[in-house]
């Protein structure tokens, strides 16, 4: 088991997650993240001043997900979540040492 | 005090309360967008109003009412033209403002501006000289024995299918918003960001419209401004119920944007029959709009597959060709002799007389055709020049940064994505 943590473009999430669903993967979490990278944010201009937006939008979609699928869901987020553009975002992966359903207490895969 | 300044006060009054509605039409179709675009269409909002009365005059008022008036040049010591002039500048501009909600959250400022000019200038005044300043629509029942013309007090034709209309003929032109219909072209609902806000601007409207109906009343002699503003509050309730019951029965719920639809949709109706028709038949014409409303967004919604944010269409296009029609149902022949230049009262089918409404149908199918026709020729063309539609980026990223320089809301996290 691993746990995904992937950061991306705010626009791209309807599409990583119709490509995760089509894979059978319909479990993740979301959040709307600020953030900064090698982007460095952005330089907008108001009142002929430029004030700079530091950190920028992004989604968060954490999931945890077997090994049998967790390669093809990894590479799956990578393809439609790319521009090709600087701030396309990062995936995190990390060994999931266990999981917990709490309504029934299952544990492990099965959990998930 | 004599009568005339009496009626120059009250005229005052109402062009006031029709200004005001600026403030409404502002709040409602900004509470039924996302939150990412409330700046660029409060923008809109604001600047259809400036624009549209220097545009109005530059020319549009000198068109509308014959030579005079080209700049306001040389008509200053006439207090009746130059008081004329105010009060027809606050009804153009509700027209002018109609079309920014059917066409809000994808479309550019640049074209905005233009088009803001081109429908203050030309296109409202050319139809409202048909209707109210003695042209031809206004002189069918002289000249061909139908009715009394086509009639239309307060604008349910001249101001708000003019507005609707255009606005359809935009949407088109500019096509849906991103996400708002799915791959199979089933819609999907795309909720505003601010409800409480758009409440308000509909009651907003639902006041200033008591200044929109009741206008005229003083200034044409005829003392009917009581039966006006009562039939003006029992068509907005009726329609406001109705929808509420529609939408009920319909769908398992009263749908609170809806039932505001519907109310607004019940005082456009009005507008043009205010005068003519008896308490009855006003909650009559209010009730059917109510229903209209209702029907006509899910409509233009899911089989003509236009996107139109907040109902415009539907609430002024609609339910003005109901209003127009339901005049020759309705008017109970207690008022209007001599109008038009044609003797007796104005009656409509329930009261015997089919004529009238034939004069009515015709005004409809004329503001249909000819404000569709010229607003699309007029978007297509202008497409051309300055692109209508905003980038796939900026429509993702929200129109308030990159359109008109501010953040509506800059110390909140706005979601971006369609959830």
């Amino acid at each position: 088991m691993i746990k995904i943590e992937a950061i991306i473009q705010p626009l791209k999430l309807d599409m990583v997650k119709e490509a995760l669903n089509a894979l059978g993967i319909a479990r993740m979490t979301v959040t709307d993240v600020h953030g900064c990278g090698r982007q460095k944010g952005r330089v907008e201009v108001r009142h002929r001043a430029e004030y700079e937006i530091t950190f920028m939008p992004k989604v968060k979609i954490e999931m945890a997900v077997c090994d049998a699928v967790a390669v093809k869901a990894i590479t799956i987020i990578q393809e439609k979540a790319k521009t090709g553009k600087i701030g396309d975002g990062k995936i995190f992966i990390t060994k999931l040492e266990d999981v917990i359903r709490i309504r029934t207490g299952e544990k492990g895969e099965v959990a998930i | 005090m004599n009568s005339s300044i009496i009626t120059i006060i009250w005229m005052l009054i109402c062009a006031f309360l029709v200004i005001f509605m600026q403030t409404g039409f502002a709040m409602t179709e900004t509470g039924f967008t996302r939150a990412k675009n409330a700046g660029h269409t409060m923008a809109m909002n604001m600047m259809v109003f400036v624009i549209g009365v220097l545009g109005y005059w530059i020319c549009g008022y000198a068109l509308q009412i014959g030579t005079k008036g080209l700049f306001l040049s040389g008509v200053d010591s006439d207090t009746s033209i130059i008081i004329l002039f105010l009060s027809q500048v606050v009804y153009m501009n509700i027209a002018a403002t109609i079309p920014t909600g059917a066409m809000a959250e994808r479309w550019t400022f640049k074209s905005f501006v233009v088009y803001g000019f081109f429908i203050a200038m030309f296109v409202y005044p050319l139809y409202a000289s048909w209707v109210w300043s003695g042209g031809w629509l206004s002189q069918l029942g002289r000249n061909f024995g139908l009715g009394h013309g086509v009639l239309d007090y307060a604008g349910s034709s001249v101001v708000h299918m003019v507005g609707g209309i255009a606005g359809l003929a935009g949407a088109i032109v500019l096509g849906p918003r991103i996400g708002k219909y799915r791959a199979n072209g089933t819609p999907v609902a795309i909720p505003g960001h601010h409800i409480p806000m758009a409440i308000v601007g509909c009651l907003i409207l639902f006041f200033g419209w008591f200044g929109y109906n009741a206008g005229p009343a003083l200034a044409d002699g005829g003392l009917r401004v009581g039966v006006i503003v009562v039939n003006t509050m029992l068509a907005g309730v009726a329609a406001a119920v109705a929808a509420m019951c529609y939408m009920w029965f319909m769908y398992g719920k009263p749908d609170l944007s809806m039932i505001a639809n519907g109310l607004l949709g019940g005082l456009v109706a009005i507008s043009a029959s205010c005068a003519f028709v008896s308490p009855v038949g006003a909650v009559m014409i209010g009730l059917v709009a109510g229903v209209l409303c209702c029907a006509s967004v899910f409509f233009v919604e899911r089989k003509l597959k236009v996107d139109d944010p907040v109902g415009a269409v539907s609430v002024h296009g609609t339910c003005g060709a109901w209003g127009m029609i339901a005049l020759g149902l309705f008017a109970d022949g207690t008022y209007g002799d001599g109008l038009n230049n044609v003797s007796g009262t104005v009656k409509g089918l329930f009261y015997g007389n089919a004529s009238q409404i034939a004069a009515q149908s015709i005004g409809v199918v004329v503001d249909i055709g000819f404000v569709f026709v010229v607003m699309y020729a007029f978007f297509k063309v202008l497409d051309r020049i300055i692109p209508m539609r905003v980038s796939e980026e900026v429509e993702f990223e929200g129109l308030d940064q990159s359109e008109v320089a501010v953040n509506a809301y800059p110390d909140f996290s706005i979601t971006k994505t369609r959830r």
